[in-house]
């Protein structure tokens, strides 16, 4: 449905000017490869729960591994050693009735099964799938429904824990600081602006990002306002993607978390919204250059088609990110699914295939995402050319 | 339903830290490297500029010796022209000037001849003058030494000289 509103407005946009833009037709490519993606993950997940219900319990579940991976961890869990895992302690900050509390994530022991009580600030604390909940007045342990959700529980107020996402999004930032402020530097050091050492290899990033996305989307005399934003957003979904790949970092799985795509979609359609100009919101209301009956039947599709741009936005990102490292550990628990070794070149050589794809795909989608933010930014600030 | 419900707590993380990195670099990566691929690319296009200019004066400049070569060429020929007609205006001129100097000269000359050939010619009319008395007078007194023919001769003037 998001598609396809995407579609009419884009094809009224053809209509009015007469031509094919041959961006927009490939951003439609685009579309529907992520779309396609979304099937695959789809198809993955249920592939997965399957395997679940042939197995008992006590059986390795690919599920929950997967989902457990994919999903945000109060601790930063590195490796197992001895049987033992060992992971990076974060806090885990909760704000209740009773106010702000503030504890290590060490001190649930690992577990997210509910079973291990924290009590603080005269409240007890349990990790349940890694969602804190705070226990009711005079329980002791968790009770749940037929669904496995708490009933004797509620999540907190507000959850604010330094989480591993929240980690892996500073050490990402951390990152990107050394790499463009060095490469700032390396400008004010040379006298006739030629880059060098880390310049030269970020310089052509941000031309392209200026040259590529910018200033054909927003116009020659805009571009420039909106270009902090653009490079930002690409270098920091770019970045992030990239450490979801590495598996020491245990799949901290960032971009591809709904919340960190819900938000940075957000930035976009504020940005889009303020800086929409008379001609946009006329061709959102009014569209110009139609019939009658055609502007009142255009008019809900286009009002419809503004929130569902940045949604769109916010699904593709979370979507491929998640549906990638769902496919390479669904390929990796074929092992213990079969417990066999034979089938690991196997399922080795499919997540190897994978990955590299999957390499492609962290620099693809933070480029889709720049660019469909630009080209809001675009229409949002094209003039009138009647 | 868990996976694509977004927390608020990440929520709030990543658009803090979205905005602190957006400021951050904003000032200190985009501002300085944005500027300084400008600055280049500007400096680039002035260079090109400044040496399609040279060009164009250089241009100029060889349009405009070659101009200033035709025009001393044309000058030469214009005046190796006035001097050739100089020159031949002044032999010309020379020549009108030497015939009418000869011309004069033989004028005078044959002036100075014929006065000359005048006084001669008075001078030998008075000489053929003398010269015939003195002839006269012999022949007379020779035919005037016979009486007889001294008659003769008289009465033959006589009979010449018709009273009229």
């Amino acid at each position: 449905m998001f598609v396809n509103s995407y579609n009419v407005r884009t094809f009224a946009a053809n209509l009015k000017q007469g031509i094919f833009n041959p961006v927009r037709m490939r951003i439609n490519t685009f579309k529907s490869i992520t779309l396609f993606a979304i099937f695959f993950a789809v198809f993955n997940v249920s592939f997965a729960s399957e395997i679940k219900e042939a197995g008992d319990d006590e059986k390795f579940d690919p599920k929950e591994m997967i989902l457990h991976h994919v999903k945000d961890a109060y601790g930063m869990h590195l490796f197992d050693f001895n049987s033992h895992p060992v992971s990076i302690p974060l806090p885990v900050i909760t704000y209740t009735d009773k106010g702000l509390t503030m504890f290590s994530s060490s001190e649930f022991h690992h577990d997210y099964n509910g079973k291990v009580i924290v009590e603080k600030n005269g409240q007890r604390f349990v990790n349940v799938h890694e969602k804190v909940y705070v226990l009711e007045e005079g329980a002791t342990s968790v009770k749940y429904d037929a669904e496995h959700h708490p009933t004797n529980a509620h999540r907190p107020k507000l959850d604010i824990s330094i989480t591993r996402n929240v980690f892996m999004m500073w050490v990402s930032i951390a990152v990107l600081f050394l790499i463009f402020l060095t490469a700032a530097r390396r400008y004010k050091k040379s006298d006739d602006n030629v880059p060098s050492g880390i310049a030269s290899f970020v310089e052509p990033l941000v031309v392209f990002v200026r040259d590529e996305i910018a200033r054909p989307m927003i116009g020659e005399h805009k571009y420039k306002r909106y270009m902090p934003y653009l490079l930002t957003i690409f270098f920091f979904i770019w970045i992030n993607n990239i450490f979801g790949l590495i598996p020491i970092l245990n799949g901290a799985n960032l971009s591809g978390n709904i919340a960190f795509t819900f938000t940075l979609a957000a930035i976009t359609f504020i940005i889009t919204t303020f800086s929409g100009n008379k001609n946009y919101w006329k061709h959102i209301f009014w569209m110009p250059g139609v019939p009658v009956p055609m502007k009142i039947f255009l008019m809900p599709i286009e009002i419809i088609g503004m929130f569902v741009k940045p949604i769109s936005l916010m699904i593709r990102l979370f979507a491929n990110i998640t549906a990638g490292h769902v496919i390479i550990l669904a390929l990796m628990s074929l092992i213990f699914v079969f417990k066999t070794v034979a089938i690991a070149p196997v399922s080795v050589a499919f997540s190897l295939f994978i990955t590299v794809i999957e390499v492609i795909v962290t620099a693809i989608q933070a480029y889709i995402f720049t660019i469909l933010s630009a080209l809001y930014f675009g229409m949002a600030t094209e003039e009138a050319h009647h | 339903m868990d996976l694509i419900t977004p927390e608020s707590g990440l929520v709030i993380w990543t658009l803090v830290t979205f905005l602190i990195l957006l400021l951050i670099l904003r000032k200190f990566a985009w501002k300085p490297i944005l500027g300084a691929v400008s600055d280049r690319e500007e400096g680039i296009k002035d260079a090109l500029a400044s040496a399609e200019k040279a060009r164009q004066e250089m241009e100029n400049l060889t349009a405009d010796n070659e101009r200033i070569l035709q025009e001393a060429r044309a000058e030469r020929e214009a005046m190796l022209k006035d001097a050739r007609d100089m020159k031949n205006k002044m032999i010309a001129d020379a020549k009108d000037e030497a015939q009418e100097q000869a011309n004069k000269m033989i004028e005078q000359a044959q002036a100075a001849i014929e006065s000359e050939k005048k006084a001669a010619m008075a001078e030998l009319k008075s000489h053929v003058a003398g010269l015939s008395i003195d002839i006269a007078e012999k022949v007379v007194r020779k035919e005037l030494s016979n009486k007889g023919s001294q008659e003769k001769l008289v009465e033959k003037m006589l009979g010449e000289a018709t009273l009229n």
